[in-house]
């Protein structure tokens, strides 16, 4: 028996219809692989992947088709074998209807995988292992998309006192990692163990809301069989109350170990990791058979007749996974993710992508228009319903006037979107959109004043330099009139042949100084700072120099010509 | 529907609300108000309904000149009921036996200057009902001081009265509030607030006769608001708890010079006030801690006003003055945001 795990509240939070019913009735189906796969290679935080294969090329299941570049950034690969039909720009999973670069890669049905090994992270170090999970292509599969392997660090101390697990899923309507907990229990707590070992925790807390009891139970069961082989109780499953949003990672934290992790800083420094029982799973299937992620569970659910879970290639369309489905004749949008943060996508044909936790068809009855917005009456709803105890009426008030300082002292950027105060908001006002509409501004003033600032900068350097070559030309001028008058006193000298005079030699020797000083001068200040390089720094540049030009190659034939 | 129409018809997430809306609010601070109107037509008859109608019809007519003047959408604004609750208000702190026009000219400036000069719902700084209380006892102290005598319950003669048609000293009294201040301001040292108090037929045995069971009425309006969720306890506790300790301190000091905590939190607007004026959301402080400041410092200055000031109750004052701090006060109580509670949490 488990004793009983104090629980912390959160603050705020609400209960929407949870709407999970409908699609928990069936278990996970694996959905057909698409007749064409469309996959992006920007499908996490950070940067965007280069591309490793070109039309025509052929790929296996699992193939990196897309390298990690930079810090931040994790692997692609093609979800199934078949050939690269294009590297191009195509729509993206995201409201904006921007397009980003994607391999299409078609199917030959042969489903071929590249070899899978095991990877022995025991005997490998922990930065072979975070580099090894890099590449294959792990992120949090929440919704956030962080890459993993950033996250599986300890940090300073080199240990952690715990290791959350969330399996809250608090949002309405998605049950994907509902039915992955109940079928999947014991790959779970594998992946989990992997992940604790490299974390270094002390005990494994895994959060879960109390409307799902049949995942609790299959945790359950998996997490006293692991606890059982490791001989103590360090495992546990948490029942946690079902409130909005108890899923959100910092919410959580807070629930199960009252630690509040501030905006802006790590959870590791509090002694804290958090991870979505779906990256656990992730983890298990990189680590232990080899294999990148490639795909994942989807909920389909809303206006559709037949909602259920299914295990998706990633890049496959959306459509087709609605298809599956039933959708109703009168719906009028797809939303990836739930009601309460999920993005409207610009069509159905973009793919599914690591984010991409739930499908959601929705219509007009399903999701009506929002009621005309009203003023806002300062009632407080919003303060009192907010997870992140900010007062949103106050950085509504600010972001609608404009004033983007004061919204920001008001904690802005501390706002997690979870659409909590939208919800709860008698004014019907979109207040969401505002936090969003503030932040985009925040962020393109920032870019804006950095560009102003290089600009000012490169402008000073300007001034510094004309300056100095105007010293230079003077220096110069000033020797050359010097060299001038010395040899006309040495032709002068040729023919009186005076002695000379020390007064001539004192001149000489300054003017020689003042010579050597600005050769020194001109020396030194080189503006360049890519000359003097070692060669490897100098093929680094060059290797840098030709994945841009290959990009841009590829990207032209997508761009206006005004870009 | 092409891309753009979609945009402009479909929202972001969240995509489901709440069925929340600013009318079920004000609708609901409507029925809180029930009780204490029942209880005043039981003791002082049925003149405050023809007050509240009064009100009601001009708030209603003034609420829509100023929308179509600002170009509002009219039926969206006008069926929120934010003009009905000032309008109520209004009525219900005004004298039920008051001329119609004290009624109806106090009512068109809550409407037009205290609500809508200022921007219209939400926007207003102060509460409107306040503006037009005192700026009516301010130009018209005599005709605002003249309530009903309980018991007094006659329609036609208070129809009358309030249609102009007779004079009203035969059924008026001054409330409690006034008469203890008139005694102990105006007659010589000699007066008490027990001798004031015990000759008066205006006292009941608490607040006043009848005026208890109508303070009664509001708190079992406000109690309701409070389970329903419209209004926290912070205001309504903060509001009755300080004038309750400082008038409980002042009598125990001196009790024949000030009035005890019962009389003060049952007597006059008091109990309306707790509930249904102070709690004004748009003209008062929000944070918690705000809310405690602010209802505390409507209590002290109402006291203060009372005991010691011109005018029989000094709630519309004490909230007006507050008003004007409420910004601050917000500015200076901002609760801890998640992950800052201990202080040293934090990027800023």
């Amino acid at each position: 028996m488990n004793a009983v795990q104090r629980l912390f509240g959160f603050h705020g939070g609400v209960k929407p219809a949870y709407n999970k019913e409908a699609s928990t009735g069936l278990p996970i189906a694996v959905a057909p692989t698409p007749t064409l796969l469309v996959i992006p290679l920007h499908q996490s935080i950070g940067g965007v992947p280069r591309p490793l294969v070109k039309a025509g090329d052929r790929v296996l299941k699992g193939q990196r088709i897309g390298g990690a570049d930079g810090n931040v950034s994790s692997a692609v690969h093609a979800s199934t074998s078949g050939s690269v039909v294009a590297v191009e720009m195509r729509l993206m999973p995201h409201t904006s209807g921007l397009s980003a670069l994607c391999v299409v890669i078609e199917p030959d049905g042969c489903d071929e995988w590249i070899p899978r090994q095991p990877f022995d992270f025991r005997s490998a170090t922990p930065t072979q292992t975070r580099d090894y999970l890099r590449d294959a292509g792990v992120v949090g599969l929440g919704g956030a998309v962080f890459p993993s392997y950033l996250k599986l660090n300890p940090g300073k101390t080199g240990k952690l006192d715990t290791l959350v697990l969330n399996g809250a899923e608090c949002e309405p309507f998605i049950t994907c990692d509902d039915l992955l907990m109940r079928e999947r229990a014991e790959t779970i707590i594998k992946g989990t163990l992997i992940m604790r070992e490299m974390l270094s925790a002390g005990q494994v807390l895994i959060g879960i809301e109390d409307n799902k009891p049949e995942a609790i139970a299959a945790m359950e069961v998996a997490a006293q069989a692991a606890n059982q082989a490791a001989g103590d109780s360090s495992i546990k499953v948490v029942s946690v109350p079902t409130r909005y949003p108890a899923g959100g990672a910092k919410q959580l934290m807070r629930v199960l170990t009252g630690i509040e992790v501030p905006h802006g800083k790590r959870s590791t420094d509090y002694g804290l990791q958090c991870f979505n029982v779906g990256t656990a799973y992730a983890i298990y299937e990189a680590i232990a058979l080899g294999q990148p992620l490639i795909s994942r569970i989807v909920t389909v659910a809303g206006n559709v007749e037949r909602a259920r879970n299914y295990e998706v290639l990633l890049g496959t369309p959306m459509r087709d996974l609605v298809a599956l489905c039933g959708p109703r004749a009168d719906s009028d949008r797809v939303i990836m993710g739930g009601p309460m943060m999920g993005l409207r996508m610009p069509s159905d044909e973009v793919p599914v992508v690591k984010a991409a936790n739930c499908v959601l068809v929705g219509s007009k009855q399903l999701f009506p228009p929002p009621p005309p917005e009203m003023p806002c009456i300062r009632c407080g709803e919003c303060a009192k319903a907010c997870p992140a105890d900010l007062q949103p009426f106050e950085m509504y008030w600010f972001s609608r006037a404009k004033i983007f300082g004061k919204a920001q002292e008001y904690n802005l950027f501390d706002c997690i979107e979870c659409g909590c105060c939208a919800y709860v908001c008698p004014s019907r006002i979109p207040l969401v959109d505002y936090y969003r509409f503030a932040k985009s501004e925040i962020w393109a003033r920032e870019v804006e004043k950095e560009a102003a600032d290089v600009a000012r900068e490169r402008y000073e350097f300007r001034l510094l330099r004309e300056e100095r070559e105007k010293q230079e030309k003077a220096a110069k001028l000033a020797a050359k009139t010097a060299a001038g008058r010395e040899k006309a006193a040495a032709a002068l000298a040729e023919v009186e042949k005076p002695a000379v005079t020390p007064e001539q030699d004192a001149k000489k020797a300054l003017i020689a100084a003042a010579m050597e000083r600005a050769r020194e001068q001109k020396a030194q200040a080189h503006p360049e700072n890519t000359i003097n390089l070692t060669p490897e720094q100098q093929a680094e540049v060059e290797a840098i120099e030709a994945r841009r030009a290959e990009i841009r190659e590829m990207a032209k034939p997508h761009l206006r010509q005004d870009d | 529907m092409t891309r753009q129409d979609r945009d402009l018809f479909v929202n972001n997430s969240p995509y489901f609300l709440q069925p929340a809306s600013v009318q079920s609010v004000m609708l609901r601070v409507l029925v809180a108000l029930l009780p204490g109107i029942a209880a005043y037509v039981w003791f002082f008859g049925a003149a405050i309904l023809v007050q509240i109608a009064l009100a009601s019809v001009t708030a209603l007519a003034a609420e829509a000149a100023m929308l179509k003047l600002r170009g509002k959408p009219l039926m969206m604004f006008l069926g929120d009921g934010s003009a009905l609750v000032t309008a109520w208000l209004i009525a219900l702190t005004f004298p039920s036996i008051a001329p119609w026009w004290l009624t109806v000219l106090g009512t068109l400036l809550a409407i037009i200057v205290a609500k809508h000069l200022y921007g219209g719902l939400g926007q207003n700084p102060f509460n409107p009902a306040m503006v037009a209380f005192a700026l009516m006892i301010v130009a018209y102290p005599q005709l605002m001081s003249q309530w009903p005598a309980a018991g007094v319950t006659d329609f036609a003669g208070q129809w009358q009265a309030i249609f102009g048609t007779r004079e009203i000293d035969a059924m008026t009294m001054a409330t409690p509030l006034d008469a203890l201040r008139t005694a102990l301001h105006t007659i010589e040292a000699k007066a008490s607030v027990a001798s004031v108090l015990g000759s008066n037929p205006a006292i009941g045995s608490m607040g006043g006769k009848g005026w208890e069971w109508v303070a009664g009425g509001y708190l079992l309006g406000g109690l309701w608001l409070l389970q329903q969720r419209i209004i926290t306890w912070h205001m309504p506790a903060a509001f009755l708890g300080a004038l309750f300790a400082i008038a409980g301190i002042f009598s125990l000091i001196d009790n024949t010079q000030f009035a005890g905590p019962l009389f003060h939190i049952l007597g006059g607007g008091a109990m309306i006030g707790a509930f249904f004026i102070v709690t004004d959301p748009v003209s008062g402080a929000t944070t918690p801690r705000g809310k405690l400041i602010f209802a505390a410092g409507v209590a002290v200055l109402t006291w203060i006003i009372r005991t010691f000031g011109a005018y029989p109750d000094g709630i519309a004052f004490a909230i007006l003055l507050m008003n004007i701090a409420a910004p601050l006060i917000d500015m200076y109580t901002q609760p801890p945001v998640f992950g800052h509670k201990d202080g040293k949490g934090g990027s800023r």
